[in-house]
């Protein structure tokens, strides 16, 4: 039964379970809601809870751990001779389940009847069209293994849905049986009930954990696999970035380098626009500006920030390559060769930049104390004499740090560069040549058509955890910087 | 002693303090370069804000306009049987409709030549499209009909000032030089016209050939199951965590753990999470690739962190008079959260689940690690479908029309973003309009 009805079910029961479940606490107080030691309403949840959260629970790990477990026991029907060469188990297995999903495909279209789906021994030529017929890429001919396989695994896959869907089902209806039984009077439904929110509230808060743990994870068991298959000290120290993707095996240059000065350089140039701009913006919309022009330029500021990355990107690609080619090309002084540069994506990532350091250092200079610059005026001092030597000095942590952030957001940022930067690797200080980054290397390495099991495509593993801790870094850092300096003056 | 008390001639002020000296004067001007510097700043960044909008606008206009040429057209039922008994039939209706063609030009007093090919190159398979829609009403044999045919997409850019006569190098299959001319003539006897292009509102995205035909509908339902995902996950998650954390968490090393890791997450980059996605939902739990669901997932623990932060500033807002006045009569923790603290908090949550929304609607990156890109899309069957079958997004849409070559793909590019910052303003302004309404003092 697809997931989506036994979900509706198993809320029905459980409807079902509040109705009853209230109505038999009322019952047992004789009608009275001023006998019972909870509002009727509790009565009701507390069988409510007790047949979902269960039913619902079981039925999601039940779905993670499927999988897991009907691939083991079918990779171990498979022979190690039937691996090809050049392959491996996962692929064999991807094929399995394609075969499996286009048996059931098949049958669904009625183009193969159960029977034959199940016992097909004959005529594999004949299998392979009538998948082919119900819509499924197969791409080559499937060996006698593989069908077998994919019937095991379907035959598998078909027993684990039925016990999982009566197992939920019992679940619920039992879980709603319990939680109406318990309806009586003298029952503290409420404390129950509440244990049980307390419970999800604290479940929802640890999502975030388990989100951590899960990229953490993902990143560390992906990476330890490229590293196995790929020298590491070549991927951190190799100065040339030259995936093939012939899967010859080894003829790959991995080396994070050229991808680390081109992240760092894009990064750098974005900084130099940003920076500036949004200081000095922030300089004025705090110390001089009125509060009506204050109103206006600030939110307007803002819209930059709420604007997507992907509309940067393009804006880098269509907008501002053809404007620095006009000028910088070959028409103009010849420096520039194509669209794609470290300056197109800088610029734009820089205009991006702007409202993340105008608007935190704006928080942070209005958060230096007046009595500060009263002091300063007192002494002579001009309004900007007491900007600069005052007020700066005074925000310079929290102004670091806010450009930190905005360092780790360029560092982290992908549809610019993807579309701005270009796809050649190289070390060069030359910011007109198109270079490439980090982020848009992960993209590019997992969009392709390799499998998962090869360096080329693993080595985005390795790169965004490589990221993910430089970024982690740099945030880490600037929050601490940021919180230090606002307890100052609190 | 005396000498001491009084001041030298050489340290008298010269001047008053009505006339600026050299000193003053000096630092009068670097006040007003400062300030100047900090309008410069400003002004700078709203004209890279203005630059920007021109930009999406000039560029992504056109997407919505297509020239059609219109063409009154009659079919008499001879002339029916006949093409219908004839072995090429959508060839003879091909005919009828160049002989009509014809006529209405020299009606118009525009003589020119032109051909077969020529009708294909512009307009494409008329035939085909005349023989359908007489098959389908066949009660319209014999009347009148301004048929508007969409004009094929060269024909299109060149009526847009896209594309020049300077542009095509020389003839090719799609496109000869006297194709210009015919165009100009049709132009001359009033036949071609703009029309709003509904397809690409409601119409789906094409194959590389036919970048006049591609619309951001079915992207534009992908993005919004996607969307459907994040709100009835992140939301109730969002709300449940950080009412457990502003409310209930007892200050331990656990909540403190929490704390931080929401905070780290949020500023994690979004490609990351496209990793997280990819390696936990597509390689570990085997969901479809490309589905709406696991992108949503994905947006879901990207907008999660977004959410909590917000509600757990409006709850704190919400001041600790109402908690004590709830429990004061009885009410226990919980039901004062979910009774009273709750209901004032709203607003604010929502502005804040709105905004966060509005960036996951917006976010590209993590789109492409899980496959939202790289096919024709459709639309789903049905519902349930609408979240499992392979579909695209609004911005992966965007960035797979950028990253083809034909121009006409660059001008649908960005006709989604238009379509796609409307969606944004019209959340965001849901948001502020929320805010405003909601906005008390305590």
């Amino acid at each position: 039964m697809p997931v989506f009805w036994l979900t509706l079910i198993v809320l029905a029961i459980s409807a079902v379970g509040f109705v009853l479940g209230r109505r038999r606490a009322l019952a047992s107080a004789d009608g009275d809601s001023r006998n019972l030691h909870s509002l009727p309403v509790y009565y009701g949840s507390n069988a409510f809870m007790k047949s979902v959260v269960p039913a619902l629970g079981l039925m999601f790990v039940w779905l993670l751990v499927q999988p897991l477990f009907i691939d083991n026991r079918i990779s171990q029907m498979i022979p190690d001779a039937e691996i090809s060469e050049g392959s491996n188990i996962g692929l064999v297995m991807s094929e399995v389940r394609r075969t499996a999903d286009g048996l059931q495909n098949a049958v669904d279209l009625g183009l193969i009847d159960d029977e034959t789906a199940k016992n097909a021994r004959t005529d594999f030529t004949d299998i392979t069209q009538r998948l082919r017929d119900a819509g499924q890429v197969v791409t080559n001919q499937i060996t006698q293994t593989v069908l077998r396989a994919a019937q095991a695994y379907r035959a598998m896959s078909q027993t684990s849905n039925l016990l999982m869907t009566i197992a939920v089902l019992i679940v619920a209806v039992a879980g709603a049986a319990w939680g109406m039984m318990e309806g009586k009077k003298a029952f503290r439904a409420r404390n129950t009930v509440e244990q049980g929110i307390m419970a999800l509230l604290i479940a929802a808060a640890s999502v975030a954990i388990l989100t951590t743990i899960g990229i953490v994870l993902s990143l560390i068991f992906n990476t330890i696999e490229f590293f196995s298959l790929y020298p590491a000290s070549e991927f951190f120290f190799l100065l040339e970035w030259a995936p093939s993707f012939s899967g010859r095996g080894g003829a790959s240059s991995l080396g994070i380098i050229p991808l680390l000065w081109g992240t760092l350089y894009i990064s750098l140039v974005a900084l130099l626009v940003a920076v500036p701009i949004g200081l000095f913006a922030a300089i004025y919309l705090s110390e001089y500006a009125g509060p009506k022009m204050r109103g206006i330029a600030k939110p307007l500021l803002e819209i930059l920030a709420g604007i997507p990355t992907i509309v940067y990107g393009l804006f880098a690609l269509l907008t501002i390559g053809p404007i620095l080619l006009s000028v910088f090309g070959d028409n103009g002084l010849g420096w520039m060769q194509g669209q794609r540069a470290v300056l197109t994506a800088g610029l734009a990532m820089g205009i991006m930049l702007i409202p993340f350091v105008s608007s935190l250092s704006d928080d942070i200079i209005n958060a230096v104390p007046q009595a500060m610059r009263d002091g300063s005026y007192g002494l002579g001092a001009t309004k900007s004499e007491t900007i600069k030597q005052v007020v700066l000095p005074a925000a310079l942590p929290g102004i670091v740090g806010a450009i930190l952030l905005a360092a780790s957001r360029a560092i982290g940022e992908t549809m610019i560069v993807v579309l701005g930067a270009g796809a050649a690797a190289r070390l060069s200080l030359n910011p007109f040549e198109a270079m490439t980054t980090v982020t848009a290397k992960i993209v590019s390495q997992l969009t392709g058509d390799s499998d998962f099991a090869s360096p080329e495509a693993l080595v985005a593993f390795a790169l965004g955890m490589t990221l993910f801790i430089i970024t982690l870094g740099l945030n880490v850092f600037a929050l601490y910087i940021v919180r230090k300096y606002r307890e100052q003056y609190e | 002693m005396t000498d001491a008390a009084m001041t030298p001639e050489s340290a008298r002020p010269t001047k008053s303090l009505v006339h600026e000296d050299a000193r003053t004067k000096k630092r009068n001007a670097t006040e007003r370069r400062f300030r100047a510097y900090g309008i410069a700043a400003i002004c700078t960044g709203l004209f890279f804000l203005l630059a920007l909008l021109a930009a999406i606008l000039s560029a992504g206009l056109p997407a919505f306009r297509q020239a059609v040429v219109e063409v009154p057209f009659t079919m008499t039922q001879e002339q029916y049987d006949e093409a219908e008994g004839a072995m090429l039939k959508t060839a003879i209706y091909t005919d009828y409709f160049i002989t009509s063609l014809s006529d209405t030009m020299q009606a118009e007093g525009v003589q020119i030549e032109f051909d077969e090919d020529a009708v294909d190159r512009l307009l494409g398979k008329v035939g085909g499209d005349l023989r359908a829609y007489y098959r389908e009403n066949q009660d319209q044999i014999g009347e009148q009909i301004g048929f508007e045919l969409a004009a094929s997409s060269r024909v299109d850019r060149y009526l847009k000032g896209t594309f020049t006569r300077d542009d095509l190098q020389s003839g090719n299959r799609f496109f000869m030089p006297e194709d210009f001319d015919l165009i100009d003539a049709m132009q001359e006897a009033g036949l071609v016209k703009q029309v709003f292009n509904w397809n690409f509102i409601t119409g789906v995205d094409t194959g590389v050939d036919n970048p006049g035909g591609a619309g951001i509908g079915a992207s534009v339902l992908g993005s919004f199951f996607m969307m459907l995902v994040v709100l009835v996950l992140s939301l109730p998650i969002g709300v449940a965590a950080s009412i457990y954390l502003e409310e209930f968490a007892p200050k331990n090393r656990f909540t403190d753990f929490i704390e931080v890791n929401i905070a780290n997450l949020a500023a994690v980059p979004s490609i990351v999470f496209g990793i997280l996605g990819l390696a936990v939902f597509i390689q570990f739990a085997h969901l479809p690739q490309s589905a709406p669901l696991v992108g949503g997932l994905v947006l879901t623990l990207m907008t999660l962190p977004t959410i909590i932060i917000s509600t757990r500033a409006s709850l704190k807002a919400v001041p600790p008079s109402i908690r004590d006045a709830a429990l004061g009569v009885g009410a226990s923790k919980m039901q004062s959260v979910f009774h009273h603290v709750l209901p004032l908090a709203a607003p604010g949550i929502l502005t804040g689940t709105i905004i966060g929304l509005a960036q996951a609607l917006g976010e590209t990156a993590p789109l492409l690690l899980i496959g939202m890109v790289g096919f024709v899309a459709r639309y789903p069957d049905s519902f349930v479908e609408g979240f499992l079958e392979p579909n695209s997004a609004v911005p992966a849409q965007i960035y797979n029309w950028a990253a083809r070559s034909d121009a006409v793909f660059t001008e649908k590019a960005w006709g989604g973003i238009i379509v796609l910052l409307l969606f944004l303003i019209t959340m965001n302004t849901i948001a502020v309009i929320l805010r405003r309404r909601f906005e008390r003092r305590w």
